[in-house]
């Protein structure tokens, strides 16, 4: 879009004759730009993980980069129905709080006395239904996203707190405490749940007619209606996504903490996994964006969070180091994409 | 005219892109007083040309730009506008937020001490407007101003910095054609003063009325300039596209003669506001016109059909079928399909590949297990489209943004005609396409009329109308006020239409 008329010109001229070859070599580079673009953050990445190591001589062993990743596996869930959201040019500023009310509701129903285990679908109810109600009043009270999302992150604190009694409730005999501290084949059961929802999340992005109407409903929103994209489907699954993906982060929140608190649980969680679409390259406008970008962005943020505690900085500074690296990363980022990003 | 000496000379101007050599040896000669049009397909190079021109790019080395006779270098567009060359391009630039006067001093403001002088600056503009005879003054703000003014706008902004050299990138495009007829005056009324105009345009009726020499390029290459009696339209479009089109427009005439039984109908459509009790009828395999002046109504009209605006009235039958239209899926469903006029803003997803917008009507369509796309149809209905409406792109996974005017309107065309549709609705099809793309679309139009296709055409150009439609409807002040070309009614003449689309008088029966 942004490149001049000429090149594309160029490109037409070579339409006519040649087309098979051009268009292979063409193709090629397509496909590497656009893989890139995709891993965009990732030299950041591994230069953090260089600086840390250096400073620290203990941050690429395997069971730090596990806690890394374990530490990240949250944030990566909600960032990745965050990532939907931000797709369709929307922002869900309630996850956090979504998150909170359903790790409440993930406890309260694990303490029934043989079913305990109800508390993990209970859970994933909560967060889908609360993203439902969000999509609801977006797709067809046609209220803006952010006014919508503020309102349920005050509104769903207050019923979070609400249910738990205002008091931090426990359950010592949390029957799928599994999630949140066991182990398969050596990793985290939390990192396989986050590695899950990447791949999902991909598959209904890339391989879904789902998928291309979340992005053409973010690129062009009145397009999107004109071609027959039934625009109000398309919100109201980006919302209950992300409600469903806070409710995933409630159930593993809870069941690594055995405990939930209305109050304090998911404070500013939705910041965080805002940041990371954002390191991941997922333009704030929508129609631009990946879930690889996403995973890269989370990491990105797990490992300044990791590498600045070993290395021993303190807390205030690591909140003033966090913000500045969100904000080099992606001025970095556009820097290097200008002409073809837009944002 | 020849006698004075030339304003602008540009020589061997070449410019070369990474890879692309978009200019070569280009040579352009322009005098004082006189309109002169530049011509060419999209990207010949008439944009890189005065884009060079106005500062923009450099050129090559080796080419050489004179002005009254002094060689110049123009290396911003500060330069460009102090030697006194003004561009008006076809996406304004105007802040709507600010005031006329505002605009047209937009980073010369007047200043009397370190405050702005805003009553300076508002008689200045004042004084120019005047001179132009516009009706707005220099306080108003640009956003409540049409289309049309905010284009006066523009030129009065050439005028205060006191421009001799202007050149207008299509400025036709949305206006409608008694507000073009003003411009027309306007633009005698500058050459008259002595500026030499250089006017981009792909109107053919527009070149014959304005200028007095055609320069045209092709493939980034000067191609020749014809002069007064010598500007024809076959030479003209030989010229361009470097074949003969002898064929342009594709109708065949006795179509209507011969066409086929009533297929889609429309009765009494309406919004209570922009469209007034409308009716008509379609035949099988018909190419039926739509003319109007722009704001008659017609976009709303064919809005109102395809479900994308709430009607107040109206009915739509299809083979005799009541068909219950509120929303666009529900027209696609039912075989009805709209081509929007803004292929830019309300048709094409920009960022996706061709790909893509290609399929993204069918997607659905062709999914498997309720969902997961069918890579492989994309990709072939991809290609067949590419190859069947000569779809000039590299591959099917560019970004559709990267294409010209023409190729993106084949993108969006395929995209309508890969639903099957029974009923096509073409809202300026040809808008802002080259002239190759131009008569590739009407040749689509009229092979899909031989199919059996219902086919509407809305369209502002009065030749394109005359020469594709079988039958026309003129539209006016949101009404239907008559029809052209079928039994018992006038012949489709641009003459017939615009008396009633004016409302001159009532169509001679």
């Amino acid at each position: 879009m942004t490149s001049p008329n000429e090149t594309s010109a160029g490109m037409q001229t070579t339409g006519a004759k040649g087309v098979d070859s051009a268009s292979q070599s063409l193709q090629r580079r397509l496909a590497w730009r656009s893989t890139l673009q995709a891993i965009g953050m990732l030299p950041v990445l591994i230069i953090l993980g260089i600086v840390f190591e250096l400073m620290s001589g203990r941050f690429l062993s395997f069971q730090n980069l596990s806690i890394v990743m374990q530490q990240a596996s949250i944030n990566t869930v909600l960032a990745a129905g965050m990532t939907f959201v931000i797709l369709t040019g929307g922002i869900d500023l309630s996850v956090g709080s979504i998150l909170a009310a359903s790790a409440m509701v993930a406890i309260l129903a694990s303490l029934i006395p043989e079913w305990g285990m109800l508390g993990i679908p209970a859970a994933l109810l909560m967060g889908l239904g609360l993203g439902l109600v969000n999509g609801v009043l977006i797709a067809f009270a046609k209220l803006p996203p952010f006014i919508v999302t503020l309102g349920s992150l005050t509104a769903v604190r207050g019923f979070a707190r609400l249910l738990g009694g205002d008091t931090t409730q426990f359950n010592p005999q949390l029957p799928f405490a599994f999630i949140g501290n066991g182990t398969l084949f050596g990793l985290p059961w939390l990192v396989w749940i986050a590695f899950a929802v990447v791949i999902i999340s991909w598959f209904i992005l890339r391989r879904t007619v789902l998928g291309v109407h979340i992005y053409a409903v973010g690129g062009n929103p009145d397009a999107a209606r004109l071609t027959g994209i039934k625009v109000w489907a398309v919100l109201l699954f980006v919302y209950a996504f992300s409600g469903l993906a806070a409710g995933l982060g409630g159930v593993m929140s809870a069941a690594r903490l055995f405990a939930a608190n209305g109050l304090q649980l998911g404070q500013s969680y939705e910041l965080d996994a805002i940041a990371a679409v954002i390191l991941g390259g997922t333009s704030f406008v929508g129609g631009i964006g990946s879930i690889w970008g996403t995973l890269i962005g989370a990491l990105i943020i797990a490992i300044l969070s990791n590498g600045l505690i070993l290395v021993g900085v303190s807390d205030i500074w690591q909140f003033i180091i966090k913000g500045l690296v969100i904000i080099g990363a992606v001025a970095l980022d556009r820097y290097r994409l200008k002409g073809s990003a837009r944002t | 005219m020849t006698g004075s000496a030339p304003i602008l000379e540009m020589k061997d101007i070449s410019k070369t892109f990474p890879g692309v050599k978009a200019l070569t040896n280009v040579s352009l000669t322009v005098y004082p007083g006189e309109i002169h049009a530049l011509m060419g397909e999209n990207g010949a190079g008439k944009s890189t040309l005065m884009k060079i021109l106005s500062g923009a790019y450099q050129a090559d080395p080796g080419g050489e730009i004179r002005i009254n006779g002094e060689h110049v270098t123009i290396d911003g567009p500060l330069t460009a506008r102090h030697r006194g060359i003004s561009i008006i391009y076809q996406e304004l630039s105007l802040a709507p937020n600010l005031t006329v006067a505002e605009n047209m001093l937009l980073g010369r403001e007047h200043k009397s001490g370190p405050m702005v002088d805003r009553r300076s600056m508002e008689k200045a503009s004042q004084a120019i407007l005047e001179r132009l005879g516009v009706h707005f003054r220099a306080t108003t703000k640009v956003s409540e101003l049409s289309m049309a003014e905010r284009q006066l706008v523009e030129i009065a902004r050439a005028l205060i910095a006191d421009s001799r050299i202007l050149v207008m990138d299509e400025p036709t495009t949305s206006l409608s054609s008694r507000e073009t007829e003003a411009l027309f005056k306007l633009i005698r009324q500058l050459r008259g003063e002595g500026l030499a105009i250089i006017y981009i345009s792909h109107r053919m009726a527009e070149i014959y009325e304005l200028a007095e020499r055609v320069s045209v390029l092709r493939d980034g290459s000067y191609v020749g300039t014809l002069v007064g009696d010598e500007i024809s339209a076959e030479r003209l479009v030989q010229m361009m596209v470097g074949r003969d089109l002898s064929s342009f427009y594709k109708k065949d005439h006795d179509a209507h003669q011969s066409r086929g039984p009533v297929m889609f109908a429309v009765r009494n459509m309406g919004d209570g506001v922009r469209v007034h009790d409308c009716s008509f009828e379609l035949h099988e395999g018909e190419v039926l016109g739509i003319a109007g002046l722009v704001g008659a109504g017609r976009t709303e009209l064919a809005r109102l059909i395809y479900g994308a605006d709430p009607r107040t009235s109206g009915e739509v039958f299809l083979l005799g079928k009541h068909l219950s239209i509120h929303k666009p899926e529900d027209a696609i469903d039912a075989g009805v399909v709209y081509l929007t006029e803004d292929r830019k803003h309300l048709g094409l997803f920009l960022d996706l590949t061709v790909r893509e917008n290609v399929n993204v009507s069918v997607l659905g369509r062709d999914a498997r297990m309720g969902g997961v796309l069918n890579m492989k149809a994309a990709k072939r209905r991809a290609a067949e489209a590419i190859r069947a409406l000569g779809i000039r792109v590299a591959a099917d996974v560019v970004p559709v943004g990267s294409l010209s005017g023409g190729n993106q309107q084949k993108v969006l065309l395929s995209r309508l005609l890969e639903t099957k549709p029974k009923v096509l609705i073409l809202d300026e099809p040809t808008r802002g396409v080259d002239i190759g793309a131009k008569s590739e679309i009407y040749r689509l139009i009229d092979s899909l009329a031989r199919n059996g296709v219902g086919v509407i055409v809305i369209s502002s150009e009065l030749p394109e109308v005359v020469g594709i439609c079988d039958r026309v409807l003129v539209m006016r002040e949101g009404r239907l006020e008559g029809e052209v070309g079928g039994a018992g009614h006038p012949p489709v003449t641009q003459e017939n239409i615009i008396t009633i689309a004016t409302g001159v008088r009532e169509a001679a029966e």
